[in-house]
């Protein structure tokens, strides 16, 4: 039997259980102890590595906390104004059909001021992947009310928590966009624990493969955190999200393909 | 392959130039008075000819931001409006201007302010050569006086746009929008399948990865990017200016004038002629870069120089920069949608006399 006797022992490319995606820069994350962003950044380098698709990607980054996100990722971006990603990657798929096509988007982003961009695109069907953050607040400004920020939450602007009767209702853009014909999937995960991100990371890949297929427009919402925002530790910030905001925000699929027309070829491939 | 002659409006005639330019993509909103270049480019269905993408958009930011992510992708983008729809896109012209990024955008220009009313007018003249959205930046602005121009304009405009990689802005008007006039079209020419090295299409391993974005944090770095884009500015007029001359050689009177007022002051020009009255007119073609050069050498000999304008007098400013006091200069103008009439102009011209 051999004995382990240190570190050069052990550091064999044979022991190797895990490793920094090749995809992500060595630029520090801009983002929070705790905040969600870093993990949602990891999966999806992780997937655009293991799936070869670095020199086909062209991703739109928001405007927002992840404004930065082309600073993380070793792949072709473009910044788009607030709210019109949906917009920037309409042309992007139209022009370069075989690539893959995805935004990245806040609440505030996706939500308010991008609504209309967000319904239309996914409207028209176009085939790309919107990954939208909803952490219920606007991070980077400061923590003020988003317009998915839960009743009675509060924020810098609803500092009384918020009053559905003068600030409106929470928007649950999600369960309007899995209404639309143009969308062949939507989905709700979240990465706050281990389970939760490999869920996450299955449903990236499954986005992959159908905008492959070109079945219309994908749609995975992550519920996160806001740890610095909410005024919380990261652990509990979790707990709270887990506690309220999945309550509000239910976890699982809004939409799934009604079949998926390749797959027996897939299957004999 | 000869040229081929037609009989279309100005609208169409843009529309028709921008496929056989090889125009990658349209993306528009509807908008009188320029609906028709999105209906002649859905009839026309170029995809099936040229490849070129037509998509009508679900509003004009929407729209001006799918220029945004094409231009970005190396490809020729272009979306049309009219003055209340450019205002909406000024954001995204911002953006596109702090991004560096090659495209075209057509304004038909329409009276305002507010929705104003769906007549010729030349009151975006501020809007679209002093910047028009927040930031310094400027379009190269191009100003047809035919359907011709709006024809040939385009082609133009991309060589430009890719020259600069600045956006270019055709300044029409709704009375050139919608006229017919005889055009002759350029053949076809096939879509560019090479794209700038600066495009994002995907990373390979040749290469670093690309990133289109207006955003700079650190002050000092964003200073030398503006430094940079003013540069530009610079060879512009330098090199780009732009004008047209009409019986300036003797002229004791000067009109300046683009567009649809530049063929009202050409008729005015004639008729002062014919009562032994100077005159002439200088046409700016480009509206930035100014012709401010030729504009101070001609100044010199003029009595009197009037900016004719559809407007409440915008381009006058920069006629009198370019002037810088050696003579009076006044605007005439009608607005609201009103073109004004040569025997107009000439009674304005000789009440300066």
């Amino acid at each position: 039997m051999k004995v382990v006797t240190g570190d050069k022992d052990i550091i064999q490319p044979e022991n190797l259980v895990y490793k920094r995606s090749s995809i992500l820069t060595d630029k520090q994350f801009s983002y929070c102890p705790g905040c969600g962003h870093g993990t949602a950044h990891r999966i999806l380098a992780e997937v655009i590595e293991e799936e070869g698709l670095q020199p086909v990607t062209v991703g739109v980054c928001p405007v927002g906390c992840s404004v930065l996100m082309y600073d993380f990722l070793d792949i072709d971006m473009q910044e788009a104004a607030h709210g019109r990603a949906p917009a920037l990657a309409t042309a992007i798929k139209r022009l370069l059909p075989d690539r893959f096509v995805f935004t990245y988007q806040g609440d505030g982003d996706l939500a308010a001021i991008g609504t209309a961009e967000t319904l239309h695109a996914c409207n028209r069907g176009e085939n790309i992947l919107i990954i939208f953050i909803n952490n219920g607040i606007y991070g980077m400004t400061g923590g003020q009310m988003a317009p998915t920020t839960i009743p009675g939450m509060v924020s810098t602007t609803s500092p009384y928590g918020r009053d559905v009767k003068t600030m409106g209702n929470p928007l649950k853009i999600t369960e309007l966009v899995a209404m639309l014909p143009g969308t062949c999937y939507v989905t709700r995960q979240s990465v706050h624990t281990p389970a939760a991100v490999r869920k996450t990371k299955k449903a990236i890949k499954k986005a992959v493969e159908y905008q492959k297929r070109n079945m219309g427009t994908c749609f995975i919402e992550i519920v996160s955190n806001c740890p610095s925002g909410w005024r919380m530790t990261p652990v509990e910030a979790n707990k709270w999200m887990e506690e309220n905001m999945f309550k509000f925000y239910q976890p699982g699929d809004l939409k799934v393909p009604p079949e998926e027309p390749e797959k027996s070829k897939d299957d004999n491939e | 392959m000869e040229k081929e002659l037609r009989l279309m409006k100005g609208n169409e005639a843009i529309a028709e130039a921008a496929i056989r330019a090889g125009v990658d993509a349209y993306f528009g909103y509807p908008i009188t008075p320029q609906s028709e270049i999105l209906e002649y480019l859905m009839e026309a269905n170029p995809y099936e000819k040229t490849g070129m993408v037509v998509l009508q958009a679900e509003s004009e930011p929407a729209a001006i931001n799918m220029v945004y992510g094409g231009a970005a992708c190396g490809k020729k983008v272009m979306t049309t409006s009219s003055s209340p729809g450019i205002s909406l896109m000024q954001e995204g012209i911002s953006y596109i201007a702090g991004a560096e990024l090659p495209c075209l955008i057509v304004n038909v220009v329409r009276g305002g302010p507010g929705l104003g009313t769906i007549q010729p007018s030349q009151s975006d003249y501020f809007q679209a050569c002093k910047g028009g959205g927040h930031g310094d930046y400027h379009l190269l602005v191009l100003a047809p006086a035919s359907v011709q121009e709006m024809a040939d304009f385009v082609e133009l405009a991309f060589d430009l746009a890719f020259k600069y990689r600045n956006p270019v802005m055709i300044l029409s008007d709704g009375a050139i929008g919608q006229m017919m006039e005889k055009v002759y079209l350029k053949p076809y020419r096939e879509r560019e399948k090479t794209l700038p090295e600066w495009a994002t299409t995907g990373k390979p391993p040749t290469r670093e990865r690309n990133i289109i974005t207006s955003l700079n944090l650190d002050p000092y770095l964003h200073e030398k990017h503006n430094q940079k884009i003013q540069a530009k500015y610079r060879e512009m007029e330098k090199n780009e200016v732009r004008f047209e001359e009409f019986q300036t050689e003797d002229a004791e009177y000067l009109f300046v004038a683009y567009g649809t007022s530049a063929r009202v002051c050409q008729k005015a020009v004639q008729l002062a002629r014919t009562e032994g009255i100077k005159a002439g007119l200088i046409r700016p073609i480009t509206l930035y870069p100014f012709p401010s050069v030729r504009i101070n050498e001609l100044a010199g000999k003029m009595k009197h120089i009037i900016s004719v304008e559809m407007s409440a007098g915008q381009m006058v400013e920069d006629v009198r920069l370019a002037v810088n006091g050696q003579t009076e200069v006044t605007h005439f103008g009608r607005m609201g949608g009103v073109i004004p009439t040569p025997e107009e102009v000439l009674e304005d011209l000789k009440s300066k006399i």
